[in-house]
């Protein structure tokens, strides 16, 4: 008999199991419950999870919360195209459209300080990426999902696109500025 | 016993082929070779376009290739060579004849009309969607056509799968079970069904959608849908390999299942658990609650990792017991030592085994967490891990399998053996070091499906990358692809040349007779008797002692690297 | 010649002994398709869906 022909033992389930696997699976199988048991550990006491939070939105409605912003907190544009550099108050609601092939508009962040960052796409689907932080997170469209984040360390920071999105993917990256807190 | 017309018998392994069977697993396993050549040509010119040192390819057209590679690899190459496994596991294990050939006939052709228009869609450059083709980023109505008349086919050619099963069942060709073997691919076979469930649910509409017939496919839908086809298609490779494993160990040592009730138990959790992973792709999108997606990222409590875990070691524990009985029984690795490394069907074998175990198997558990799935996620982390699963994992073992095959089910002598000999040490050896470097660029945040990591003439451009320790490693992953294409072309050569060129096995008392002049009555079933394994081999009380000292070794590699994973997202800033 | 049903029964087996429900399910290729297909549908489509229709819309 091998495992290419038929059991020969008519009733095969009532064969005393061997030592080396009879070990193997309880060793295994704890292993397995604490990996289990350590995402819902780190929902208790680990600091970097992704909350639960999303709303169904429309490009319309999330480019004039962004706007609105915009208006309000713009200190600066940056580059040709004159892309609006915006500091928010710490904990405020911030927004950062993902379209077709940038990042609108550049925030700039106090270091220590927390805040809600929206994230939608006005297309296709999108990767944030933060680097070299990295944090990945998928953007959609139609969703805007809000990811509550306390930049550690100050400085400048690339935010690529980490989704295929199409011929000019590769040229889809934009900077996020931590400051220190005066 | 009468010879019947329809069976030959193997006279080097005993096996016994249904010619109908026979044929379609010939035609099977050619057309995934096919496949499998221009998805190796393609990776060539992907590799050399994302090695940023040679930059060969356009942006346009390397989109186009990596479509096209991934969907000729991991849908086209994999999936014919695991219908003429299915095939081989019914009817030839069970000494059977195959249910309704003309339907695997129809199947076969609708995968290959599948495949060509597909690919055709892919080269005319305006499907360059990726394999994954989300929406609303939209390919031509051709693209999705071609997905779905494959899916058909492979979806027949499960069914008449499951109807020789049976056949031979109701024929009484085999007695009490079917082999541990067959078992494993009746769990792919089934993981296959609901996979092509899931493809018909959510690529029909986008089809639809692609024609203009339906207005609007939410992204978020797609992909988690998408994901249940996505996912599971590669663990019909899970278990389709594991299968092979068992098979190979059966074949080159006689290697029996330390447990049928442990070995089949294992493939159970695979078919209840194993497709929940398809949510490792969802943890960092909004909208799911994180108890969705932990306790479908965990295959509810990792019971599938389990399982993998449990064939990990009979496996290799099979083929220990085989070995010290065969007097290899001295210390802990005389069995493994004196293992026939030369012979590569067991090489490949062994060599997919580790691969998939230590860098595709902890890589994935890793990455499916999760909130560590946050520091890896759509990076190149993640063709990392899965070119360690599905090529060094799957293909290689499919690579082991066709060594064996050649002359079984191709009659032909292997062409190159010295050259045969080498292949699975070249390819796999240039695989593993192709996905660990690809982890290592991922885990410094190196986006996957990316043209030009340097952002060349971004005046916002990302400086990270460039010049640096990433770009260092992914100069070293694109010079392990290459090897790795160098053993891919091994296999090429050696497969094709004896297939069409090598010389002919003659089969005594073979006639050919054609299916519809007369259907097979019931074979007798062939015993093979093995000695119960004995007391007196192995360690104290151990009768593998070996594998379980591997298996620790693996174990305490995967706690380590699972917390040092932790360590680093500890470091990452505060989300939640 | 078909003499196959009339010595299925290997001598050295007890015939009479029942085969335990676990390895009876083990058998049943078709049981184990249903079992195959509801639980990811249940678990992870179903519910997955249900989730993605319950999110709220943005004020």
């Amino acid at each position: 008999m091998s495992a290419i022909s038929p059991p020969t033992q008519r009733v095969w389930w009532k064969q005393p199991l061997d030592r080396v696997e009879g070990m193997w699976i309880v060793i295994a199988f704890v292993w397995c419950l604490v990996m289990f048991f350590m995402m819902p550990y780190w929902h208790v006491f680990g600091k970097q999870n992704l909350a639960n939070e999303a709303y169904r939105t429309t490009p319309e409605a999330f480019t004039a919360k962004t706007q609105a912003m915009v208006d309000k907190y713009t200190v600066r544009v940056e580059t040709d195209q004159k892309i609006p550099v915006v500091r928010p108050p710490a904990g405020s609601d911030v927004y950062l459209i993902a379209r077709l092939w940038a990042w609108w508009p550049m925030l700039e962040l106090e270091e220590g300080k927390t805040y809600r960052l929206h994230l939608a796409s006005l297309d296709y689907l999108h990767g944030f990426s933060l680097q070299p932080e990295n944090i990945n997170i998928q953007v959609h469209p139609n969703y805007d999902h809000v990811v509550t984040l306390t930049p550690t360390r100050a400085g400048t920071y690339g935010i690529v696109c980490n989704e295929y999105c199409g011929i000019n993917h590769a040229t889809m990256v934009s900077r996020l500025y931590v400051v220190k807190s005066k | 016993m009468a010879v019947n017309r329809n069976f030959r018998v193997c006279p080097s392994t005993g096996l016994s082929y249904h010619e109908p069977a026979e044929k379609l697993m010939r035609w099977n396993a050619v057309a995934a070779v096919v496949s499998l050549l221009v998805g190796g040509v393609l990776a060539v010119l992907i590799v050399l376009t994302r090695w940023q040192a040679v930059h060969l390819l356009p942006p346009d057209w390397f989109y186009l290739l990596l479509t096209a590679h991934g969907l000729d690899m991991l849908v086209f190459w994999i999936i014919f060579f695991e219908i003429a496994v299915l095939y081989f596991c019914a009817s030839t294990l069970l000494r059977c004849r195959l249910a309704a050939p003309n339907w695997a006939w129809a199947g076969f052709w609708l995968m290959i009309v599948g495949a060509l228009v597909n690919n055709v869609a892919v080269f005319r450059g305006d499907s360059s969607v990726m394999f994954t083709s989300y929406v609303p980023m939209g390919a031509h109505p051709a693209f999705y056509l071609g997905l779905i008349l494959f899916a058909v086919g492979a979806l027949i050619a499960c069914f008449v799968f499951l109807g020789t099963l049976a056949v031979a069942k109701s024929e009484k060709t085999y007695h009490g079970s079917v082999p541990l073997v067959t078992f494993g691919a009746i769990t792919a076979a089934i993981i296959a069904i609901f996979t092509i469930a899931s493809g018909a649910i959510i690529l029909i509409p986008t089809f639809l959608w692609s024609v203009g017939l339906i207005g609007h496919i939410d992204s978020l839908m797609y992909r988690t849908v998408w994901w249940a086809f996505g996912h599971s298609s590669q663990q019909i490779n899970v278990a389709a390999h594991v299968s092979v494993w068992y098979a190979i160990a059966a074949i080159v040592f006689g290697a029996k299942p330390m447990s049928e009730k442990v070995s089949r138990t294992a493939f159970l959790l695979y078919i209840l658990f194993l497709q929940l992973a398809s949510a490792h792709h969802l943890l960092a999108d909004p909208g799911l609650t994180s108890h969705w997606k932990i306790f479908n990222t965990s295959y509810a409590m990792y019971l599938a990792v389990l399982a993998s875990m449990v064939h990990g070691l009979t496996v290799p524990g099979a083929i220990e017991v085989a070995q010290r009985q065969k007097g290899y029984n001295k210390g802990l690795f005389e069995w493994l030592r004196k293992a026939p490394w030369g012979n590569p069907s067991f090489s490949a074998m062994f060599i997919s085994l580790i691969g998939f175990g230590f860098l595709g198997g902890i890589s994935g558990v890793m990455m499916g967490t999760e909130q560590l799935n946050l520091i890896i996620h759509n990076t190149i982390y993640v063709p990392g891990h899965f070119h360690a699963t599905v090529v060094i994992g799957t293909t290689l073992a499919f690579m082991g399998l066709t060594y064996f095959l050649i002359p079984t089910l191709f009659r032909r002598e292997l062409m190159f053996p010295g050259m045969a000999k080498w292949q699975p040490y070249v390819f796999g050896l240039g695989m593993a070091g192709f996905s660990l470097f690809m982890m290592g660029a991922g885990t410094l945040g190196v986006p996957r499906r990316h043209w030009d990591i340097t952002f060349a003439g971004n005046p916002l451009a990302y400086d990270g990358w460039a010049g640096g320790t990433a770009w260092l490693m992914i100069a070293a992953m694109a010079i392990c692809g290459l090897l790795a294409t160098v053993g891919g072309a091994m296999y090429l050569l050696i497969t094709v040349g004896s297939v069409f060129l090598g010389k002919r096995i003659a089969t005594p008392d073979f006639a050919y007779v054609k299916a519809r002049d007369g259907v097979a009555p019931t074979m007798k079933p062939v015993e093979v008797a093995f000695e119960a394994h004995g007391s007196n081999i192995g360690t104290a009380g151990f009768v593998a002692p070996g594998t379980f000292v591997l298996a620790l070794v693996f174990l305490l590699s995967f706690v380590l690297y699972y917390f040092v994973n932790w360590k680093y997202l500890s470091t990452v800033w505060p989300l939640s | 010649m078909d003499t196959a049903s009339t010595d299925s029964t290997p001598a050295n087996e007890v015939p009479d002994e029942p085969i335990p429900a676990m390895q009876q399910l083990l058998d049943n290729p078709f049981l184990l398709l249903f079992l195959g297909i509801a639980m990811p549908t249940v678990l992870y489509i179903v519910w997955g869906v249900m989730e993605i229709v319950g999110i709220p819309i943005a004020k």
